[in-house]
């Protein structure tokens, strides 16, 4: 068991004839993940790396039975290509792609109300269930097979994150990059009610950054709800404060968004939060100690 | 990317939204002209810059007649004013709004923003309009009125209406704030806007609703299909090195520190400065080389860092996923190469390619330390800057 996805997963890869897709296509091939089709308006009938490219999402999923799908697409397209997914009806669907105009996103929010497609990022390193399936960018051999869930809006600090746990021996389920921007699909709370309800997971790793409520959200969600130890960092914690412009920014978030204020919804959680990202993994293993979990995570 | 007042009420009245005649000024002659031209037995003289608290700063001027337009305007050209928003180096007024005078009878505040806790752009609207309305939303926030926009039917009347009566907007006066509303929303979509703000919003003694201030922020992602926006930039409002790393879609950010940061992903930027700090260090800028970024583009980078002369050393951070090492390390030799490197530099590599980052790196006989974790770099980096 993981999250969202696993060795059975079949993937279609969107806009794969783009030279990053291409590379990233091929490194998730290599990593073993099935990538059964690819998407390119026009490309249809071609082949790549064994893999059939289609000129539509339909068509994909018709022929292949494909229930995921990771978007490449560049940004003045790739809100088109992730309703092109939600229409096809896919489970899953990870955009990778960064810098798409969030009133973009604005309308693909409202698109997919009501509709079955889980969406996660844009602007993500994408999804891995370690040595079963990896969507996205993330480089691969940092992953170790696990039990601890890690969930962060940053996509480097993921990286940094995983390499920790793997180097002190501490493997990982599953890893989800929800993507920084301010409009996106899966948030915090969905990933950590996944974790929350997969048996395989015994702890999280929750990575934040400054801006947003996302944070204090999942945090009173966490102590609300939470049955499993969660551990954070929160990125920006000395981000000297923006020049602005005008009051708008700071009344709608109502003076929330700070590292200062994320800090202390975390930790009025339950939430220990590392006060330095190069001892993340070291918090968790304090932690995970401390409840009596740290021989069941370790990996033999 | 921010504009001035004046860039943002020449785009509203474009869109219907009622806005006091004005013109922008270079120097005190052409304030004069602007001002003669108006006929106003009032003239405002209100200096531009991209910062809000100008009227707290002294930036806004009420002039009587021609003589005391030219002695404000004198006055203001090339005085550095400092806000609460400029931070305390300010910033230098290099143009002037000239506008008529309004009959102000009571400011209101509205503004349009997207709300990231609803994903939806969201009005929101007060009778507290003026100066302290951070303010007013802290110790009254009953007082903020919002209105939350489906975009399937975009802002509709009967929010508008209510927002306006919400706001205690005199009801004679409400059809003219609903169409000041919607013009405003529509130019917030049809350009691609993050923020737009009247602060004031006022009512005056002649019966009309005019947005007496206008200030304008738009989503950088959207920018390529707003030439006429682009177009607008004040490159004068910028940091030199910014303007540079815009140019090679770098986001950099100056700070005050000596140690340079070259960093990929904003996460991890904004954590090797919190690692640097913690260490007891101080970066001298926020650099996100990004994902898709070629070994010029690197390059680039590197030379914009080594430009700023408070630069003691640099510390590259990579943990490469969708960002290659040998990308990275490629860029870092040729720049080094290209304009010699008097600094300590210290590199750490990881992921996507970290092998082949190494190699290029060990064989460019480059005096580079390696580090072999952020807080490994951070470290060995404050150390050498001392």
């Amino acid at each position: 068991m993981a999250v969202f996805i696993n060795k059975d997963t079949k993937v279609i890869v969107q806009g794969i004839t783009g030279e990053t897709a291409l590379f990233h296509t091929k490194q998730m091939l290599d990593y073993g993940t099935k990538i059964v089709a690819g998407v390119t308006p026009g490309k249809g009938g071609l082949e790549i790396e064994g893999v059939p490219v289609f000129n539509t999402v339909a068509e994909a999923v018709a022929a292949t039975g494909a229930t995921t799908s990771v978007i490449y697409v560049p940004a003045p397209f790739a809100a088109d290509a992730i309703l092109e997914a939600v229409d096809a009806e896919l489970e899953l669907t990870i955009c990778i792609t960064e810098h798409i105009p969030v009133l973009d996103m604005v309308k693909v929010k409202r698109y997919m109300e009501g509709k079955k497609t889980r969406l996660v990022g844009p602007n993500c390193p994408g999804v891995i269930t370690a040595d079963e399936c990896k969507i996205g960018i993330m480089p691969g051999y940092i992953h170790t097979k696990g039990h601890v869930g890690v969930v962060s809006r940053s996509g480097t600090l993921t990286y940094e994150a995983v390499h920790q746990l793997t180097q002190a021996g501490i493997g990982q389920t599953t890893a989800v990059g929800i993507g920084g921007d301010p409009v996106n699909g899966t948030n915090f709370i969905d990933v950590l009610e996944a974790f929350n309800n997969d048996p395989e997971t015994y702890a999280v790793v929750m990575i934040g950054e400054i801006g947003g409520t996302a944070e204090e959200e999942a945090a009173e969600w966490i102590k609300a709800n939470m049955t499993k130890p969660v551990v954070g960092f929160i990125g920006g914690q000395t981000a000297p404060p923006g020049k602005r412009m005008g009051h708008a920014g700071a009344i709608i978030s109502g003076g929330k968004g700070t590292a200062a204020e994320k800090i202390k919804a975390m930790n009025a959680a339950g939430i220990e939060v590392a006060e330095t990202p190069s001892v993340i993994g070291d918090t968790l293993i304090k932690v995970i100690k401390e409840k009596g979990l740290y021989e069941k995570c370790k990996t033999h | 990317m921010n504009i001035h007042e004046y860039q943002g009420k020449e785009i509203l009245r474009k869109y219907g939204v009622a806005v006091p005649n004005g013109k922008v000024a270079f120097s005190p002659d052409e304030a004069v002209k602007v001002a003669k031209e108006l006929g106003s037995n009032v003239t405002v003289v209100k200096a531009q810059i991209h910062a809000g608290g100008r009227g707290k700063a002294g930036g806004v001027k009420i002039a009587k007649n021609l003589d005391e337009v030219r002695t404000y305007a004198k006055e203001l050209i090339g005085k550095i004013l400092v806000t609460h928003q400029t931070g305390p180096e300010g910033k230098e007024v290099k143009r002037l709004y000239i506008e008529e005078g309004s009959d102000i009878q009571k400011e209101y505040y509205l503004s349009l923003v997207l709300d990231r806790a609803t994903s939806r752009v969201t009005m929101m609207g007060s009778e507290e309009g003026g100066m302290d309305i951070e303010e007013v939303a802290e110790s009254h926030p009953e007082k903020i009125f919002k209105e939350v926009v489906d975009p399937v039917v975009g802002l509709t009347g009967f929010q508008a209406r209510r927002m306006a009566f919400n706001m205690n907007i005199p009801a004679n006066l409400v059809g003219k704030a609903v169409k000041l509303m919607l013009g405003l929303y529509q130019a917030f979509i049809d350009k691609d806007a993050s923020i737009v703000e009247i602060n004031p919003l006022v009512i005056t003694g002649q019966g009309d609703v005019l947005a007496l201030d206008a200030k304008f922020n738009f989503d950088a992602n959207a920018l390529y299909r707003h030439k006429d926006i682009v177009e607008l930039r004040d490159f004068d409002e910028e940091d030199p090195k910014e303007i540079e790393a815009s140019k090679y879609d770098l986001s950099y950010i100056s700070l005050d520190g000596n140690i340079g940061c070259m960093v990929n992903g904003a996460g991890l930027a904004m954590a090797t400065m919190d690692t640097i700090s913690y260490y007891g260090g101080s970066p001298a800028n926020f650099l996100d080389v990004g994902g898709g970024a070629t070994a010029e583009k690197v390059t680039e980078a590197f030379k914009i860092i080594l430009s700023d002369p408070q630069v003691k050393g640099i510390f590259v951070n990579i943990f490469g996923g969708i960002m290659k090492c040998n990308i990275i390390a490629e860029g870092v030799v040729t720049a080094a190469k290209e304009i010699g490197l008097a600094v300590p530099l210290v590199v750490r590599l990881e992921g996507t390619n970290v092998e082949l980052g190494k190699e290029i790196l060990n064989a460019s006989g480059l005096n580079i330390v390696a580090a072999d974790s952020m807080a490994d770099g951070a470290q060995k980096i404050v150390g050498l800057v001392g």
